[in-house]
């Protein structure tokens, strides 16, 4: 089988060796350690693993390796510049919006995407656009005010 | 249940509560504290009982010893950095974050000076777990009482050192400052070179809730960058130097005993250990999909006896009662003739916690340490050294920052299997349950019966109560509501799953029947039913709570639509109070049911962390949701029917209706925790607007509105 030797990683080539089939996700967390992205179900349920693809959001978990290749890959270790946080981990910060926190990686990565296509999105687009996010702890409010304060927070830093 | 009989009934641990003594106690001296804390000043918060019985000693006291009973102690350094040990653990319940508020609040530091150490079975006291909203009552007092003993330490050093009057000094910021003689130092200062430490029992003056500073407001969550940019290493993200990935091949069914097993072509796998020991058979290898596909490459035969079904489950708790009940009777009056009765029940449901169950095990010689995610990590150090037969004092148990429990997390399962594995691999192995498997071999929440009887007098007051639970527990089992003649009783049951603790423990289940109840007994005397419950209610917290959510809520409201309806519920457990109003609107036609609205009142006496409370209080009514509307743990014949996220729905973004929190805030109350109760009044404020919208009365949860299109 094919064997995948380099990931494009958070804006670095990053030398991998995994099997074409393999999951994104154990590839990224085994062998990269990029740890903040989580497993949680391993079918595509729960959002904890997302990760952006050339700017869309996929589930890691059920990605092979060999979708990734030669594409971007962005995961909650890269969304921030050095020590400037993304206005979206600033805005789950300023909302408190995370209890246990282990959903948070997954949520910042899906509502990232859905800031790509909509830089202004409504309630109702925010909660479809994470609905396939599991939070257990239920803190769905404070993740859609996050989003929103988010989504001000951008629309103001580029006037 | 008589050995419980001191215990004040508001705190008597749960049956569910998987709990346990300790063992075994061992010495420690302070010696042995400065050696790893370094210089400074110790404080050690110690039981009342045991601080006594050392000062009456039989003369064997050498001034090192120290007593047993210790629950926590703070630590301040030479570099001013404080230092608090405790054996709570964070599960996402921000305890972290408001226990160092309750010191920085005693002890005049800011909160960024201040590091909790947690549920580190080297490093922190011994504590036998996190769990029954605790740690705000007992935990939270105990580092205010260290705190507020170190300041006046601190006091007493400085006034010794400038030769100075006491009193009017002053501790601010981290500095004690004289504005007599100007005197200012650091407490780093202070302390340099010294290695000071004081016992204290439960004795000392403290701040009183009305002059909080720091506690009494929010604070943002400590490490929350951690959390926001991936960097936080939770359980299942711990990694060490060689570590192999384990996994285990279950059985086919419950309490299943393996009868063969074929394990050559996993061991014939490159890399890859087997460990075939009794029941046990699980694999290792460097990466987790080959150990995964090792796994499956296993032949195992197993054999079990025939077991219960989820359909038949009500049945079946009912008609398996176990050995003695436990509740009160105030008299032996059976019911009178007009007494109205019904039946509620409730299913089996996961805690379903987003980390699965996850452990990283590391043999040093005979010398164990594990990294692992759990309520209770002096109990699984406890099972870990009773597997394994080793001394406690050779396992380490560390418990990072774990995501979420629910009262979910109190056994070692991944952290035995680790071990095992370790032991056999002779390197670090690393145990992540999959989604199925945390479904599956975790334990649940209890299924239940509960069945009511009473009646009213001609002024719609309760003269006759009778309420019995079949297996569910006791939590919440007795009503706040006055009755002349009062049955309450727990009924323990043979039970088909492996149950334990959750949130709220049988709260959920007690107070959705009772409150159900309440509204079917309101109907029946015409009474509106917030006028009933007030009308039968003798406790002024539970009163003010029921009135404030109320008036939030705009009750008693008129409907507008067809299909919309209005219901409200409300308890107290856990030193907590609540109160819950529902708006739901009802689809005729498909019987699918809307939560629009939820108003909760809560008080919890006075309020440590209103930002983090008010989460909590959110959080339970959403988690609650499930419970209340959807989650079901379907069985049978020792199998789980439902194991995974696309068959057991759990509550999402779209079934999250508009919530609203009103706080009590009882600054002449101790604070009691607030991570459970309010999870207890949502099922039956929604089983109740579910009536209200449409006159059927769903007693079984969960409700699963599609019985409504059917009718």
């Amino acid at each position: 089988m094919a064997r995948i030797t380099t990931l494009l990683v958070n804006g670095a080539k990053r030398p991998v060796d995994a099997d074409s089939q393999s999951s994104l996700l154990s590839i990224l967390r085994e062998q990269l350690e990029l740890t903040g992205t989580k497993y949680g179900c391993g079918e595509g349920q729960c959002g904890a693993c997302t990760v952006l693809i050339d700017g869309v959001p996929h589930r890691s978990c059920l990605t092979p390796a060999a979708d990734a290749e030669g594409k971007s890959i962005t995961t909650i270790e890269g969304l921030a510049h050095g020590d400037q946080l993304h206005p979206l981990q600033e805005a789950f910060l300023a909302e408190e919006a995370m209890q246990c926190a282990y959903c948070t990686s997954g949520m910042i990565m899906s509502a990232a995407g859905l800031l790509h296509t909509d830089a202004n999105p409504s309630e109702t687009k925010i909660k479809e656009a994470l609905d396939g996010n599991i939070c257990r702890c239920g803190t769905h409010p404070r993740i859609v005010a996050a989003v929103q304060r988010a989504a001000r927070a951008v629309k103001a830093g580029t006037r | 249940m008589s050995n419980h009989s001191q215990i004040p009934a508001s705190i008597e641990p749960e049956r569910y509560e998987f709990r346990e003594a300790r063992a075994y106690v061992f010495e420690l001296t302070r010696r042995d504290l400065f050696k790893f804390l370094g210089a400074g000043a110790l404080i050690l918060c110690a039981d009342t009982k045991s601080v006594a019985m050392q000062e009456s000693g039989r003369g064997q006291r050498r001034g090192e010893d120290l007593p047993k009973e210790i629950g926590a102690w703070l630590h301040i350094g030479e570099d001013g950095a404080v230092t608090v040990f405790t054996g709570k653990v964070e599960v996402g319940q921000n305890i972290r974050t408001s226990l160092t508020q309750a010191v920085a609040e005693e002890l005049f530091v800011p909160p960024t000076q201040i590091s909790v150490v947690m549920g580190d079975t080297l490093l922190t006291p011994f504590d036998m777990g996190t769990f029954g909203s605790r740690t705000t009552p007992t935990m939270n007092l105990q580092l205010r009482k260290a705190a507020s003993a170190a300041r006046d330490m601190l006091k007493d050093l400085a006034a010794q050192t400038w030769n100075v009057p006491r009193e009017h000094l002053v501790a601010a910021d981290g500095k004690i400052s004289d504005p007599l003689s100007k005197n200012v130092s650091t407490y780093g200062d202070l302390l340099k070179g010294r290695e000071l430490a004081q016992l204290i029992p439960e004795q000392d003056p403290l701040v009183p809730a009305t002059e909080w500073k720091v506690a009494g407001k929010p604070l943002a969550k400590i490490d929350g960058r951690a959390f926001v940019t991936g960097a936080h290493k939770y359980p299942s993200d711990q990694k060490r130097p060689g570590v192999l990935y384990g996994k285990v091949v279950r059985p086919s069914k419950f309490e299943a005993k393996l009868s063969s097993v074929d394990a050559s072509a996993a061991e014939n796998m490159p890399g890859v250990i087997v460990v075939h020991d009794g029941d046990f058979i699980a694999v290792a290898a460097p990466t987790e999909e080959l150990a995964t596909r090792a796994a499956a490459a296993i032949k195992t035969e197993w054999t079990a006896a025939p077991q219960p079904s989820s359909k038949t489950i009500f049945d079946y708790l009912r008609n398996n009662p176990e050995s003695h009940e436990s509740g009160n009777s105030s008299a032996k009056i059976s019911a009178p003739a007009n007494a109205l009765s019904a039946t509620y029940s409730v299913a089996y449901i996961a805690h379903a916690p987003i980390e699965p169950r996850a452990a990283l095990a590391e043999w040093t010689g005979e010398k164990l340490t594990v990294w692992t995610g759990t309520q209770r990590p002096f109990g699984v150090r406890e099972e870990l050294a009773s597997a394994f037969r080793i001394p406690l004092e050779s396992v380490h148990v560390l418990m990072p920052d774990t995501g979420s429990g629910y009262g979910g997390k109190h056994t070692g399962e991944t952290a035995i299997e680790a071990a095992r594995l370790a032991r056999a691999a002779k390197k670090p192995v690393k145990i992540v349950w999959t989604r199925k498997e945390e479904f599956t071999w975790a334990y649940f929440r209890p299924a239940g019966v509960i069945d009511i009887r009473a009646s009213l007098d001609s002024n719609g007051r309760l003269e006759y109560w009778e309420f019995t639970n079949f297996n569910s527990g006791g939590s919440g089992l007795n009503s706040p509501y006055a009755a002349e003649v009062r049955n309450e009783h727990f009924q323990p049951t043979k039970y088909p799953l492996r149950q334990g603790s959750y949130r709220g423990l049988a709260a959920t289940a007690n107070h959705f029947a009772r409150e159900s109840f309440m509204d079917e007994l309101a109907h029946q005397t015409k009474l509106d039913p917030l006028e009933f419950r007030l009308k039968n209610l003798k406790d002024d917290r539970l009163r003010n709570v029921f009135e404030a959510a109320a008036k939030k809520f705009a009750w008693p409201r008129v409907k507008k639509s067809p299909g919309q309806g209005f219901g409200i519920a409300g308890g107290v457990e856990k030193g907590g109070y609540v109160a819950t109003c529902a708006e739901v609107v009802v689809d005729k036609t498909s019987g699918a049911v809307r939560v629009v609205r939820v108003v909760t009142a809560f008080e919890c006496g006075a309020i440590v962390n209103p930002d983090g409370l008010r989460n909590q209080v959110e959080g339970s009514n959403i988690m609650g949701l499930g419970g209340a509307l959807f989650e079901a743990v379907e069985f049978e014949d020792g199998r789980i029917l439902n194991a995974a996220f696309s068959k057991y729905r759990v509550p999402r973004f779209k079934d999250v209706p508009v919530i609203e929190t009103v706080l009590l805030d009882r600054k002449d109350l101790p604070s009691a925790g607030a991570g459970e109760t309010p999870i207890v009044g949502l099922a039956p404020a929604i089983g109740n607007a579910i009536f209200d919208a449409t006159g059927i009365r769903l007693r079984s949860l969960p409700m699963v509105p599609n019985v409504l299109a059917v009718k």
